[in-house]
């Protein structure tokens, strides 16, 4: 199976490369945000204020690790459930975020926004928790430390696995898989 | 009568709590291997191989498997001979969760008010407790961890007696369908039949606590395990919901007596992340 290599921050060539069902391994810089951060975000952005990350060109990943031991850079981090940041993925992709992973399906709005500003949306295995946190080398907050677990941090990642689910071109792998492996 | 101590509980629970989160039953992990073994979709078999080496990962380097830790949930069976010192069971179960959450680097997930969100609880108390009475003199404890993904796609139906096993076969296999991706498969299906609104809702989740494989013991409902199970996996779904043959693992049917007007069915999932424990005391 061919697998795919991207490292943010991600171009618009990038993301056209990118097909329904492509295996891809993340190395670089991404960002962890879920709900809470999203909502101050795209708070900002309806105010017209500045964001405390540059959204151009990069990958945000809904995660709410468990807390890491000493010596580990984080602990458990699997992704969590995007549908709870469908209401402010198309703002987020309006702003530049090319890529964002999680897990479980996304609404028609999101995915019209993934085609309107070519981005993909990607699932990382949910339940796998201590495999992906392998692949996460080091994190430092950058932004909103009062909300402890929901902060937006950076992280550095190392081969990290995803799935393209839906495409800059309108595809989804939660339909088009299941089609092939319908029964009846 | 036989006396057993609140703190000898808590002890139990918290090495339940930290155990359960980092290792899962043979149970599980058979059907995970069987499955890998079986499915067709090149996908699926990618997504069930890191299934695989996640579970190694999560024993040998105790990282927990997910960091959805759960929701504490528990059934406990409590020999009517045995006296209890020291404390009240909820509090014992209680202080286990917090030192068992806490010690196992844990993640807490539970705020404080369900609407105004702001305040987590701080050591994942407090647990949900269903307490039997049962004769003799010991005591068993059931521990399931329920991440929040899976538990979000759960349903209760009151059916109508008329809507016969085919209305239990729709419904369950339908709201299967309409969850796709979200609950983490492959799942385990728990499915409640009978009793009331409440009830039924508990059954679903005890069905969740069976040994996999294990059919029910009666024949008519484990051949309708056997027949959910197909009709689930044929739905395409597959694991993760990148389509496959593996969407469930299995299904476990619980059943009570129903009013004669009533037939109340529902389902509660669990993801692969199948977590599960007993003691006996």
């Amino acid at each position: 199976m061919e697998i795919k290599k991207l490292t943010p921050p991600l171009t618009d060539d990038d993301v056209m490369n990118l097909k329904s069902g492509d295996n891809v391994l993340l190395t670089g810089v991404i960002y962890c945000a879920r709900d809470a951060a999203h909502k101050k975000l795209v708070e900002l952005m309806e105010k017209g204020e500045e964001l405390p990350l540059d959204l151009q060109g990069q990958v945000i990943y809904y995660v709410g690790p468990t807390p890491a031991k000493p010596g580990q850079a984080i602990g458990s981090a699997g992704p969590t459930t995007s549908g709870r940041m469908d209401a402010y993925t198309p703002q987020m992709l309006e702003h530049g975020m090319k890529a964002c992973i999680g897990k479980g399906s996304r609404s028609q709005a999101v995915k019209d926004a993934l085609q309107k500003h070519k981005g993909v949306y990607l699932a990382s295995v949910g339940g796998a928790g201590a495999l992906l946190s392998k692949a996460i080398k080091k994190v430092e907050i950058v932004a909103y430390p009062e909300l402890g677990p929901e902060a937006i941090q950076k992280l550095e990642v190392e081969d990290f696995p995803a799935t393209v689910i839906n495409d800059a071109y309108g595809n989804d792998l939660y339909e088009e898989g299941v089609k092939n492996y319908r029964v009846g | 009568m036989r006396e057993i101590d609140a703190q000898s509980i808590s002890n139990k629970v918290a090495e339940m709590c930290e155990n359960a989160n980092l290792y899962l039953g043979d149970d599980v992990l058979k059907a995970l291997k069987d499955s890998y073994e079986k499915e067709e979709s090149p996908t699926g078999k990618e997504v069930l191989k890191q299934i695989l080496q996640n579970i190694d990962i999560a024993g040998d380097e105790s990282i927990p498997l997910c960091q959805d830790t759960g929701y504490a949930v528990f059934f406990v069976e409590w020999g009517q001979e045995v006296l209890l010192n020291g404390g009240t069971l909820d509090e014992a179960i209680n202080e286990g969760v917090k030192k068992g959450y806490q010690e196992g680097y844990l993640r807490k997930s539970i705020v404080k008010d369900p609407v105004n969100r702001d305040e987590n609880t701080g050591d994942n108390t407090p647990a949900v407790i269903h307490t039997e009475m049962v004769p003799g003199d010991r005591v068993t404890i059931h521990f399931a961890p329920k991440g929040g993904g899976s538990e979000n796609m759960s349903a209760v139906k009151m059916l109508k007696p008329s809507d016969g096993v085919e209305g239990i076969v729709n419904f369950v296999v339908e709201h299967v369908k309409n969850s796709g991706p979200n609950p983490c498969p492959p799942i385990v299906v728990g499915v409640g039949v009978g009793g009331t609104f409440d009830k039924v809702a508990q059954l679903a989740k005890k069905a969740l606590l069976r040994p996999l494989g294990e059919p029910h013991p009666e024949k008519f409902y484990a051949d309708l395990e056997k027949r959910l199970l197909e009709e689930i996996n044929k739905l395409g779904i597959g694991p993760q919901g990148f389509g496959g043959r593996t969407t469930a693992l299995a299904v476990h049917v619980e059943s009570y007596p129903a009013h004669i007007a009533s037939m109340p069915a529902a389902v509660n999932i669990n993801c692969h992340v199948s977590r599960h424990q007993s003691v006996t005391l």
